[in-house]
């Protein structure tokens, strides 16, 4: 296995400094008081992502993604190791699960922190109409949550998640619970969103193919406790077609191979 | 819609409304089943299968009630208990969905104070009523207290366990979005947790009317529950009767009330 020599993905020594996001080390581990039990959950991740770059990482869950990239929206405290995120704005994340806001309608859930922020009415309204345009929302704009699909809930949070503008997106299997074709039509919409805007993404995923898909780089991570075993370079020229894609025969090649990291032989 | 429709015989149509139907039928049947129990009652009264003197007819009950109406004698005593009520509430509820808000976002508050609540909470309202009687006299001022008091642990308790059911995704948003601790309290908090608030609501306006009812049978000159006392000393059964349907009746509107307004600020809920 090749684990060892991958595992630092510290390779990127040149353009450190101009990297928006540096996790070094990092450890996090949670204690259960009443099994007086601790869990490692991740354990010396080390990575780098460059500005404007399309970084996924992939591993089977449980194996501490979510938690990396909880620590990098500053929502989990790691518990050693550094995380330097070099940025003009905080990081704007895309849940798992159902984020949008029940008691509010799908316009005000993308406006949610425009308003936090007091910004004028005006301004909201016009920056919450593109965004809608840009997610196919516009026509639900005074629909409420619960009369959305799954596929309509993540197109809001994805809105909510760009409507302020900021540099660097962490998405956390945001397409995780949809069926396979509304996520087909969603990476597509997001790679475009990407091309247009330049942002810096992080995108947490167990699906392979959804991996080699959207991203520039792979980070591989190994069960728990998680760790970088593999930082695959994704060759595939852009503007990426997601259903064309998969002619070719480099992205079938990829995914043995990120499959032969996953799932070790004998195992 | 259409189209669909003329590919299908009548008789396939009539067979898919079917349920619908019967559904229909069920609901219009529900309406009546009071009344039928109103009627068994009548008859059994009537032919003296129950004892008049405990349950007299409802007729006669409707005819002594009317009779009240129509001579105004009834108003006096009914605002009487609703303004008691409606003070009261509003005096227990306003504390009870701040502190119960509150401490449910702060778990070192709720470690502090939630034991003093916990101990507090099952002292039954009514026994503390002469208590109440001697620090505030037996003036209005006693009946607001002790129905504050009952309804500010039933809102406490439901606001706090709205809180703290809040899905931790709601607040990691707020987090995300930049949310401050104001904001994550009035636009987090108060909307996750306003269900539960509503349901506190219902109880509590129950149990305002079963508080006053009891308070009002033994300090007071006025109010629905005086009224029923006050009968029950004069064996005036009918309008007991009359005083039991009033004060039912005040309750009823008061909770359809409480549910226009849930319909109306929780519309995200569902009914």
């Amino acid at each position: 296995m090749n684990v060892a020599l991958a595992r630092t993905g510290r390779k990127s020594g040149v353009d450190a400094f101009a990297a928006p996001i540096v996790v070094s080390n990092l450890v996090k581990a949670f204690y259960d008081v009443s099994g007086d039990r601790i869990t490692l959950a991740v354990s010396d991740v080390s990575f780098t992502v460059r500005r404007g770059e399309f970084v996924c990482i992939v591993g089977p869950s449980g194996c501490g993604k979510t938690t990396v990239l909880r620590i990098l929206a500053g929502l989990e405290q790691q518990l050693s190791g550094t995380v330097r995120i070099d940025s003009r704005t905080p990081p704007a994340m895309v849940f798992q699960e159902a984020s949008v806001l029940p008691w509010l309608t799908v316009a005000q859930n993308v406006a949610f922190p425009l308003s936090l922020k007091g910004a004028p009415r005006q301004q909201q309204r016009e920056r919450v109409g593109e965004l809608l345009a840009l997610t196919g929302l516009t026509e639900f704009a005074d629909a409420r949550p619960h009369q959305l699909s799954g596929g309509m809930k993540q197109r809001v949070s994805v809105a909510r998640a760009l409507v302020d503008d900021r540099d660097i997106l962490l998405m956390d299997e945001p397409f995780g619970a949809l069926d396979e074709q509304t996520r087909l039509t969603l990476q597509q919409e997001l790679l475009s969103i990407w091309e247009r805007t330049g942002k810096t993404v992080v995108f947490i995923t167990h699906s392979v193919d959804e991996a080699l898909t959207l991203a520039d780089r792979v980070l591989v991570m190994s069960p728990r406790p998680g760790a970088i075993v593999a930082d695959l370079p994704v060759p595939f020229e852009r503007p990426r077609d997601v259903v064309e894609m998969r002619r070719d025969k480099r992205f079938w090649d990829l995914t043995y191979e990120v499959w032969r990291l996953l799932a070790p032989p004998g195992v | 819609m259409t189209a669909a429709h003329s590919t299908l015989t009548p008789d396939e149509i009539e067979r898919l409304k079917a349920p619908a139907r019967r559904e229909n039928r069920y609901r219009i049947l529900s309406y009546f089943s009071p009344i039928l129990l109103l009627l068994l009652w009548e008859a059994a009264s009537q032919s003296g299968l129950i004892d008049r003197r405990f349950f007299p007819p409802p007729s006669a009950i409707a005819g002594t009630g009317w009779r009240m109406v129509i001579s105004f004698e009834l108003f006096e005593h009914i605002s009487a208990t609703l303004r008691r009520v409606g003070v009261g509430y509003v005096m227990g509820a306003i504390p009870g969905i701040l502190l119960g808000l509150i401490l449910g976002l702060s778990t070192p508050l709720r470690r502090v104070f939630a034991p003093i609540f916990a101990a507090l909470y099952p002292v039954p309202k009514i026994a503390i009523l002469p208590l109440i009687l001697l620090i505030f006299g037996v003036g209005d001022a006693s009946k607001f207290v002790v129905i504050a008091i009952g309804v500010f642990f039933l809102m406490f308790y439901n606001t706090l366990g709205g809180v703290m059911q809040i899905p931790q995704i709601y607040l990691d948003v707020a987090r995300n979005a930049g949310a401050t601790r104001t904001q994550t309290f009035l636009r987090i908090a108060l909307p996750s947790a306003l269900p539960s608030i509503f349901t506190g609501l219902k109880l509590a306006a129950g149990s305002s009317y079963i508080i006053i009812a009891a308070a009002e049978f033994l300090g007071a000159r006025s109010g629905v529950g005086f009224f029923i006392w006050a009968s029950w000393q004069t064996f005036a059964v009918s309008r007991m009767f009359v005083g039991i349907v009033v004060i039912s009746l005040l309750g009823y509107i008061t909770i359809l009330l409480l549910e226009a307004l849930e319909r109306r600020f929780v519309p995200w809920a569902k009914h």
